[in-house]
């Protein structure tokens, strides 16, 4: 029983963190209680599917398939992540100084919401894949009894979402003038880690070279298999002994995500909606 | 033909052989596993450092298991009677543990000399 508890928090834990920060990046916007919704069941629907087709995934490509869909899924996040931060670049400032109701709703109602809900459904379809493959093995092997899974999965998906919630509540107390600039650092982050993440399976294919192996080791100081050091990959990538590959994906991935970021900023939006409302506001 | 875009082609063609060259030169250890009664045999295993690792993990239990290291960064899930391979490193002198992330109790380690 706490074997599966132990092993289905550590999986869930990694899923609901970034379905929180999600969930604090999007606070305030119109409908995003569905559009994450949507994600997450579609996230879990998937990982059904990945989990009954796991031999299979894993034999095409010449045994490559399980890394390449895990780095393409990834890869997938990483764009989702850094087109969310290059839109909202364009259109926060607007967003913040749209005096107007109205102009504020039609902006935030062309807000790329897909883009996170997808991040959310990609974050339930790799944790959950897994979690659904753990209790099959389970159920399978015999040695637990079946309320003994129940009972211990259960709690380690409870336990699991209570620490999202956690860093929800927490974020929540950024106050508001920060919540842009934090949640785009946030998300930033949480793109590079993943970036790495995907790198490191194309290394595992063979597919990528490694570039130097443990550039550094900070295991004795905060272990990645710890709370702490779990949760910092999650959110931020934080590896204890990173190969070469990693780093320059979670680099590149700043750079690339900051630069673009930096230019949707300095370029005044085109499709900036009239300011004139179209219904009369109420004086 | 634009000569220019033959030259291209060839270019390109030529250094998709030499990849495939490189990547097939690049003789690998090879470091096969068996995860039999949710334990890895054998669970001590070395390589030399500076050189590319081949894990091939055999799973001959009845349930999927995830070989897994944080200290080299790989995960892959292992069906029952099926069999993976995982490219590792080339790795500096030390000891990186990996473990079955379904089967906590399966543990080991890989020592790199």
């Amino acid at each position: 029983m706490l074997a599966t508890l132990i092993v289905v928090f550590r999986e869930v834990l990694e899923a609901s963190l970034v379905v929180g920060i999600v969930m604090v990046a999007t606070r305030g916007v119109p409908g995003r209680g569905r559009w994450i919704l949507a994600g997450c069941a579609a996230g879990v629907l998937g990982a059904i599917v990945v989990a009954a087709f796991a031999g299979e995934l894993a034999s095409l490509v010449q045994g490559a398939g399980q890394e390449l869909f895990n780095a393409g899924v990834l890869f997938a996040a990483v764009a989702m992540l850094g087109w969310h931060n290059i839109w909202m670049s364009r259109h926060g400032r607007e967003l913040a100084l749209d005096a107007s109701r109205i102009g504020k709703e039609v902006l935030a109602g062309s807000r790329p919401m897909y883009a996170l809900s997808l991040v959310c459904g990609i974050a339930l379809l790799r944790e959950g894949s897994e979690v659904v493959l753990f209790l099959y093995g389970i159920v399978v092997a015999g040695d637990s009894t079946l309320g003994g899974m129940v009972l211990g999965g259960a709690l380690g998906v409870l336990a699991g979402l209570a620490v999202g919630a956690a860093l929800y509540l927490g974020l929540l107390a950024i106050p508001m003038r920060y919540l842009f600039g934090a949640t785009s650092i946030l998300i930033l982050l949480l793109a590079a880690g993943m970036a790495s993440q995907g790198a490191a399976f194309l290394a595992a294919a063979n597919i990528l070279p490694s570039l130097g192996d443990s550039l550094w080791d900070t295991s004795s100081i905060l272990a990645e298999r710890s709370m702490a050091g779990q949760m910092l990959h999650v959110l931020a990538g934080y590896t204890a002994r990173p190969e070469g590959i990693q780093l320059a994906f979670y680099l590149g991935t700043l750079l690339i995500i900051g630069t673009f970021m930096r230019l949707a900023r300095a370029e005044p939006p085109a499709d900036r909606p009239t300011r004139t409302p179209a219904v009369p506001e109420v004086r | 033909m634009n000569s220019s875009r033959v030259r291209l082609r060839v270019l390109a063609l030529s250094s998709c052989i030499g990849l495939l060259a490189f990547s097939a030169h690049a003789a690998d250890v090879e470091i096969p596993i068996l995860i039999k009664d949710h334990h890895f045999v054998p669970s001590e295993v070395s390589a030399p450092a500076g050189e590319r690792i081949k894990f091939v993990v055999k799973n001959e239990d009845s349930s999927p298991s995830e070989f897994e290291s944080v200290d080299f960064h790989r995960e892959k899930i292992v069906q029952p009677g099926h069999e993976i391979t995982v490219f590792v490193g080339p790795l500096k002198a030390g000891t990186y543990e990996f473990f079955d992330d379904f089967h906590p109790d399966a543990r080991g380690h890989l020592a790199v000399k």
